[in-house]
């Protein structure tokens, strides 16, 4: 058995990226660990034989489901604007994500 | 008192008006600020709601409407919307939000009489099997306050199991119902897969998530099953199927049914106490009238390591909506995508992190086949183990779960709180209708009183009849659920 410990497999901070979540520090450390614990969890499902098994996605047939193309009622705009953290007029005001002309 | 009573005596008593909905809101209302100081089921009272749904109740009675659940004392778990009301899950990062409509489960209940009290408990996101991930409040076991009430619906059954309302609506992921009802001594039922409209519950894993009810007694479940069941054109997974009303599937006897036991849920790793109830029920089946029958589910037992794959990589994707963009908390940034990450971090959990970084890693470029599509196949082979067994069997009987309630912070580590779920998870992955109704008492090593176990019955798709049949039939012969008092309850009569 080798002594070196093996490279863990998922990069915290990377993945916390993806993911857009801020860590602290701390929190990379305790999540990587226990993210690796539960790798080596799952890892078990490598003993199955699914080589020649088709995934299941959902459990009961489904197809696309099409409506008539008719107009209804949406929520009241005022409504969905009250639950929102910044708004400007009737539109969610969010930071700015393209730089201004030079 | 009137709240002690079953939903369908209460539903009677106000049809026949002898009770009127407005005295027993008030008689609920009451309760809850009663109760809920010590066991912590109700994130929110809905004093307002309640009263107006009651006149509306008095009203629709009093016009001659015949309502299945007239006057019935609800608590929502609080992943579900219920319009004008704070509806949190359990969440800092919607610890303010205010539902703008209401899911359509719910809003069947309401139209046919319920009268929704409160919003319970849960942990967050449903993500988790004690409560313990809530970050808006801590709920108790009313059977023992120094344990957990299971979870995530563990407010919803605590509600039911001190009397704080008389149905319940849990929501079920991979055992979210029947764990808890298991730990808190009720009926928790969880439809097949399809059964209830998912509109207006808040996503967690959507190839799993079904809404059910929480009940004091089989028929109560049924009755609640009964009223939401059914395809909703705002739910496209809901099921086109007709729903076979189950309220009278009541059966005395379980002569010419075979009942599957798990051969690989053998009951040797149990704690004796704990077998010996699980023994005692199965004897009692068989007395019954079933044959008991050895069915085999061999990749049953890759059923956890399955869903923490599968339930994370949905949980990744859906609440990527929690951006700090058109509903929830907000960390103000400069830039858009320190914005994000600043929302995110600060507003969820840590079980919440956990689940969203496991499932975005599952789904990154290079793991997706080894991870994500391994467990989508494993899903297959599970799937097609039930199916196999329900050709030797009608019904398949195991315990919900390992123990009876544990202790606050016994399951530091993840992993062990996820194998809490062994026994309900198969079940969820193979979308089957599946309960727990309670089998008896133990008392758990350490412990100063028996708490209660559940039995977990779990039948083939759409069966919801049959399997309601047959836990009415057991919970009928044995009536386990009324055994024994609620310990925190009679403590607390004493002292008011």
């Amino acid at each position: 058995m080798s002594a070196q410990t093996p490279a863990p497999r998922i990069d915290v901070r990377y993945v916390a990226k993806l993911a857009r979540i801020a860590l602290q520090d701390d929190e990379v450390a305790t999540y990587g660990a226990q993210l690796e614990n539960l790798l080596d969890h799952v890892a078990a499902l490598e003993r199955l034989p699914t080589s020649e098994v088709a995934p299941t996605a959902l459990i009961i047939p489904a197809a696309n489901v099409e409506r008539e193309d008719d107009v209804r009622p949406s929520l009241p705009r005022d409504v969905v604007l009250a639950s929102a953290p910044q708004v400007q007029g009737p539109y969610f005001r969010v930071p700015r994500i393209i730089a201004e002309a030079e | 008192m009137i709240l002690d009573r079953t939903a369908a005596d209460i539903a009677a008593a106000v049809r026949a008006r002898e009770a009127s909905a407005a005295e027993i809101a008030e008689a609920a209302l009451s309760r809850a600020e009663e109760r809920n100081v010590a066991i912590g089921a109700y994130l929110s009272v809905v004093a307002d709601v309640a009263r107006a749904h009651a006149r509306k109740v008095d009203e629709r009675i009093a016009a001659g409407e015949s309502l299945p659940l007239a006057g019935v004392p609800l608590a929502v778990k609080d992943n579900m919307c219920l319009a004008g009301t704070r509806t949190t899950a359990g969440s800092k990062i919607l610890a303010n939000w205010i539902a703008p409509y209401t899911a359509t489960a719910v809003q069947r209940l309401l139209d046919a009489g319920a009268l929704p009290i409160g919003k319970a408990n849960l942990d967050e996101f449903a993500m988790g099997s004690s409560c313990e991930n809530s970050a808006l409040g801590k709920t108790h076991n009313p059977w023992d306050l120094s344990r957990v009430p299971g979870g995530s619906s563990g407010g919803s059954t605590a509600a039911v199991a001190s009397a704080m309302a008389t149905i319940a609506l849990g929501s079920d992921t991979g055992g979210s119902i029947r764990e808890p009802a298991a730990f808190c001594g009720v009926v928790g039922f969880k439809p097949t897969y399809g059964r209830i409209s998912r509109y207006g519950l808040i996503a967690f894993a959507s190839s799993l998530d079904q809404i059910g009810p929480i009940a004091k007694t089989v028929e109560d479940a049924a009755l609640v099953y009964d009223a939401m069941a059914g395809k909703d054109p705002c739910d496209a997974t809901s099921v086109d199927r007709a729903v076979e009303a189950t309220e009278r599937s009541t059966r005395d006897n379980l002569r010419g049914l075979r009942i599957g036991i798990v051969k690989e849920f053998g009951l040797e790793a149990l704690e004796p106490a704990v077998r010996a109830v699980y023994e005692a029920a199965y004897r009692d089946l068989e007395r019954l009238g079933a044959e008991l029958v050895e069915v085999s589910l061999p990749t049953a037992d890759y059923g956890v390591a399955t869903y923490y794959l599968i339930a994370p990589a949905e949980c990744s994707s859906n609440l990527a909506r929690y951006d700090g963009v058109r509903f929830g908390a907000r960390v103000d940034r400069p830039s858009l995508t320190d914005m994000y990450l600043r929302t995110r971090g600060a507003g969820f959990g840590a079980e919440v992190k956990r689940r969203v970084m496991l499932g975005t890693y599952a789904l990154s470029s290079g793991y997706y086949d080894a991870y994500y599509v391994r467990a989508q196949k494993a899903r297959t082979l599970i799937a097609a183990d039930f199916a196999r067994a329900f050709e030797a069997c009608d019904v398949i009987a195991c315990p919900a779960a390992a123990s009876p309630a544990f202790e606050f912070n016994a399951k530091a580590d993840p992993v062990s709180m996820y194998l809490m779920d062994y026994y309900t998870i198969p079940m969820s992955l193979a979308g089957l209708p599946s309960l727990s109704v309670p089998c008896g008492y133990a008392e758990p090593p350490g412990g100063t009183q028996p708490l209660p176990l559940g039995l977990e019955l779990s039948a083939p798709l759409f069966a919801e009849r049959l399997l309601l049949g047959v836990a009415h039939a057991y919970e009928r012969a044995t009536g386990h659920a009324r055994k024994r008092a609620l310990p925190a309850i009679a403590a607390s009569a004493v002292a008011s």
